[in-house]
C-alpha cells in the first residue's frame, strides 16, 4: 500500500494535513483567541454551555455525515428532531413516571422509522434523496405541526430527573456532552473499521461500481438514512431536555446548518471522502463560532454574516486542497511509472 | 455535428418536457375544477386574487431556479438575497429620502452582487453549488440582519403599497401579475427558443459534451446566478411592499418552497430536463391546493404535509412509470428476438 519507506513520517505528515485536523486547528485558534482577548469566555458556565449547544448539532452532524458519505443528503433532520422533541414531551405528558431510559429508546426508534422511510423512498423509487427527503422535510414538520397545534411543553412538565440530564455534569463536562463523544467515537469506528462502514465510502465514490462490485448498496443506504433519521431522533430528546419548550416549529430550518457543519467539518458534499470526527469538529466550531463571537464583543448582528463567510471560506480551502492533493498524486503517479490510484477510501481526490 | 447534438438536444428536452409539463397542468386544472365545485366561496375573484398576489415571489424565482436547476445547479441562497434586499429597503425607505425606483435600482445591484459572488465561486472556482449557496444564505441573511438589525420597518407610501396589492379592474388578477408574467415570458423565451437556452439543457445532460460542442458552461451558469440575484432582490421589494413590513428575516425559508415547486413543475433535480410551463404549472398547483384546502378549513401549517407529498409522488411516479416502460420494452424485445 506504501511504496515509501518512510511510513510513521507519512502517517503524521496524513494526520496533519487531514481535514479534520485544519479544522480542530481552526477551533482552537478561535478558542485561544477569543479566551486571550476575554477571559471570561472559558470559565465553568462557560464552558457548559459551550459544550451543550454544540451537543445536539454534534449527534446530528455524525448522522448527516454518514448519508452524505453515500452521495445522498437528508434535509428531513430538522423535522425528524421536532417529531422526536415534541414527542418525548407527549410521552412525559401522558405517563409522567415513564422511565428516562425508555423515552430515549422511543425518540431513537421514532427517529430511526422517520429515517427508514426516506431511505426506502430514496432507494426503492430511485429518486435523489435531495427531493425525497425536500418532500418529506415538508411531511414531517406538517404531521409535528397537526399533532402539536398551538401546544407546547415545558421543561417543568417534564420529570425532574430528566430535565436534571441537562445540568448533571463530570467536572464541567455535561454527561449528554459525554453521549454524543460517545456517538462521534462509535460512529468513527464502524465507518473506519467494518466492512459495512467502509462500503458506504465504496457507495459514496461511485455508486455503480459499488453496485459491480457487489457491495448491497439498497440495503447500505437505507442503514446510512436509518442512522441519520435515529440520531436526530436522539437529538430530539436531548432538545426536550436541554431546552425550555418544544412545539410545533422546533428544529425548523436545521436542516442546512446541519449540512453546513458536515461541510465545513471536510465531508464532500457529493459523497465518498469524509469523516464524522471531521463532521462533529464541524458542528461544533460553528456552535462555538456564535458564542465566541459575542464574547468578542462583535455586534450580534454581524455574528451570522461571520458564520456564513466562515462556511464558504471552509469550502474554498477544502477546494483549494484537493486540487493540491490531486496534483501531488498525479505528479507522483508519474515518476513512480504507475498509474497507483489513491489510497481506497477516504482521502480519495475526487475529480 | 453541432447541429446534430443541437437538434437531439432540443427534440429531448422538447419531449420531456412538454409530456412532464402537460401532467403537471392537468392535475393543476383539476385541482381548480375539483375545488370549485366543493370548495365554498373557491369560484370568484377574491380567490384569483389571493392565490396569485401570494404566488408571485415564488413564481418569480422559480424562473431563474428552473433555468440553474436545468444546468444541473441549484441557488439556495435566493430566500436571503430576497431578504437582504427587503432589509436595504425598508431601511432607504425609513431613513432616506430616495425615491422608490431608486431605491429598486439599488437593491437590484446588490442582488446582481450576491448573484456575482455566487456565480464566481461555482464557475470559476468550481465549487458544488449546494454548498455554496447554502454558505451565502447563512452569509447574506447575516448581511441583512448586519443592515436592519432587530429593528422592523412598516411605514411606506400608501400610494405604494396600494398600487402593489391592486388588482386589474374588477377581474381579481393583481396588477403585479403582469410583472411576473412579463418574466415568465422572458424566461420561457429564453430557455425554449434561444440558442442559450438550449445550451443550458446540454450542459445539465452533460457538462463535457457541452463543453466539447464549444457552449461556454461556466459563462452560462454565471449569467444565470446573476439573473437569479437580480429577481430575488425584485422580491424582497415587493414582498416588503406586499407586506408593509421590513424585517431582518422577511422571506426566509422560501428557498426551499422555490425549489419544490420548480421540481414539482417536472425540472430534473439532475439537470438536463423541464420546461418552464411545467414549472409555472407547479407553482400553481402547489398554491391552489393550499388555498382551496385553506378555505375548506384546514390549517395552514399543517398543509406542509401537502406540498411534501405532492413533490415525493411528482418524482416517484415518473420513476416506477419509466421502469416499468423500460421492463415492458424489455419484455417485447425477448418476445421478438423469440420469434426471429
Amino acid at each position: 500500500m506504501r511504496p515509501e519507506p518512510s511510513g510513521l513520517h507519512r502517517a503524521a505528515a496524513r494526520i496533519f494535513l487531514s481535514r479534520e485536523f485544519s479544522v480542530l486547528v481552526a477551533f482552537v485558534l478561535l478558542v485561544a483567541v477569543t479566551q486571550l482577548v476575554n477571559p471570561r469566555f472559558l470559565v465553568g458556565q462557560g464552558i457548559r454551555d459551550l459544550l451543550l449547544n454544540a451537543t445536539i448539532f454534534v449527534v446530528m452532524a455524525v448522522g448527516e455525515a454518514i448519508v452524505i458519505l453515500t452521495r445522498n443528503v437528508d434535509l428531513s433532520v430538522g423535522s425528524i428532531l421536532g417529531l422526536s422533541a415534541f414527542g418525548t414531551g407527549s410521552i412525559f405528558a401522558a405517563f409522567p413516571g415513564v422511565s428516562i431510559p425508555l423515552v430515549f429508546l422511543i425518540g431513537i426508534a421514532f427517529g430511526g422509522i422517520l429515517g427508514a422511510i426516506n431511505g426506502l423512498l430514496v432507494t426503492i423509487a430511485r429518486v435523489p434523496a435531495l427531493v425525497i427527503t425536500l418532500g418529506t422535510l415538508y411531511i414531517y414538520r406538517g404531521i409535528n405541526n397537526a399533532w402539536a397545534g398551538s401546544t407546547q411543553y415545558f421543561a417543568g412538565d417534564n420529570p425532574a430527573g430528566f430535565s436534571d440530564l441537562a445540568v448533571a455534569a463530570v467536572g464541567s463536562i455535561p454527561l449528554i456532552s459525554l453521549g454524543a463523544l460517545a456517538v462521534v467515537v462509535l460512529g468513527g469506528i464502524y465507518l473506519a473499521m467494518f466492512r459495512s462502514g467502509r462500503d458506504l465510502y465504496a457507495i459514496g465514490s461511485d455508486p455503480d461500481a459499488a453496485e459491480l462490485y457487489g457491495i448491497p448498496v439498497t440495503r447500505r443506504v437505507i442503514g446510512a438514512f436509518v442512522a441519520s433519521g435515529a440520531l436526530a431522533g436522539l437529538a430530539g430528546v436531548l432538545y426536550a431536555s436541554r431546552f425550555n419548550s418544544v412545539g410545533a416549529d422546533t428544529g425548523t430550518g436545521f436542516e442546512l446548518q446541519i449540512v453546513a457543519a458536515v461541510v465545513v467539518g471536510g465531508v464532500a458534499i457529493f459523497g465518498g471522502s469524509g469523516t464524522v470526527a471531521g463532521a462533529a469538529i464541524g458542528a461544533v466550531l460553528l456552535t462555538t463560532m456564535t458564542g465566541a463571537l459575542a464574547a468578542l464583543n462583535v455586534s450580534k448582528f454581524w455574528q451570522q454574516a461571520v458564520v456564513g463567510a466562515l462556511i464558504i471560506l471552509a469550502i474554498v480551502i477544502d477546494r483549494v486542497l484537493a486540487l493540491r492533493t490531486a496534483r501531488r498524486l498525479r505528479v507522483a503517479g508519474s515518476t513512480v511509472g504507475g498509474p497507483e490510484p489513491a489510497p481506497a477510501g477516504t482521502e480519495a481526490p475526487r475529480g | 455535428m453541432a447541429e446534430t447534438l443541437d437538434t437531439r438536444v432540443r427534440g429531448r428536452g422538447l419531449r420531456a418536457g412538454l409530456g412532464r409539463d402537460a401532467v403537471t397542468v392537468y392535475a393543476l386544472v383539476a385541482v381548480v375544477v375539483i375545488a370549485s365545485l366543493t370548495v365554498p366561496y373557491f369560484a370568484g375573484t377574491a380567490t384569483v386574487n389571493f392565490l396569485l398576489i401570494d404566488a408571485i415571489p415564488v413564481l418569480a424565482i422559480a424562473m431563474p431556479m428552473a433555468l440553474i436547476i436545468v444546468t444541473g445547479e441549484i441557488d439556495l441562497s435566493v430566500a436571503s438575497i430576497a431578504g437582504l434586499s427587503a432589509a436595504t429597503t425598508g431601511v432607504l425607505v425609513a431613513k432616506t429620502d430616495l425615491p422608490l425606483p431608486a431605491i429598486l435600482l439599488i437593491v437590484i445591484v446588490i442582488g446582481l452582487a450576491c448573484g456575482a459572488v455566487n456565480g464566481v465561486l461555482v464557475t470559476v472556482i468550481g465549487l458544488p453549488s449546494l454548498a455554496v449557496t447554502i454558505g451565502t444564505l447563512a452569509l447574506v441573511r447575516g448581511l441583512a440582519l448586519v443592515v436592519i438589525g432587530d429593528e422592523a420597518v412598516a411605514e411606506f407610501p400608501l400610494d405604494v403599497t396600494t398600487f402593489v396589492t391592486s388588482t386589474i379592474g374588477g377581474t381579481g388578477i393583481p396588477t403585479m401579475m403582469i410583472f411576473a408574467a412579463i418574466l415568465v415570458a422572458v424566461f420561457g423565451v429564453i430557455l425554449h427558443f434561444t440558442p442559450f437556452g438550449r445550451g443550458l439543457y446540454a450542459l445539465g445532460s452533460s457538462l463535457e459534451a457541452a463543453r466539447f460542442v464549444g457552449i461556454r458552461t461556466g459563462r452560462s451558469k454565471f449569467w444565470l446566478y446573476l439573473a437569479s440575484g437580480a429577481v430575488s432582490a425584485a422580491v424582497g421589494v415587493f414582498w416588503v411592499l406586499r407586506y408593509s413590513s421590513a424585517q431582518s428575516d422577511s422571506v426566509q425559508g422560501l428557498e426551499l418552497t422555490v425549489v419544490a415547486a420548480v421540481l414539482l413543475g417536472g425540472v430534473s433535480i439532475f439537470g438536463g430536463s423541464g420546461g418552464i410551463v411545467g414549472v409555472v404549472a407547479g407553482v400553481l398547483l402547489i398554491r391552489t391546493v393550499n388555498y382551496s384546502l385553506q378555505l375548506a378549513g384546514l390549517s395552514d401549517t399543517v398543509l406542509t404535509i401537502v406540498t411534501g407529498s405532492l413533490l415525493v409522488l411528482s418524482v416517484i411516479a415518473p420513476s416506477f412509470a419509466a421502469r416499468a416502460r423500460a421492463a415492458r420494452d424489455l419484455r417485447r424485445a425477448r418476445r421478438g428476438r423469440a420469434l426471429i
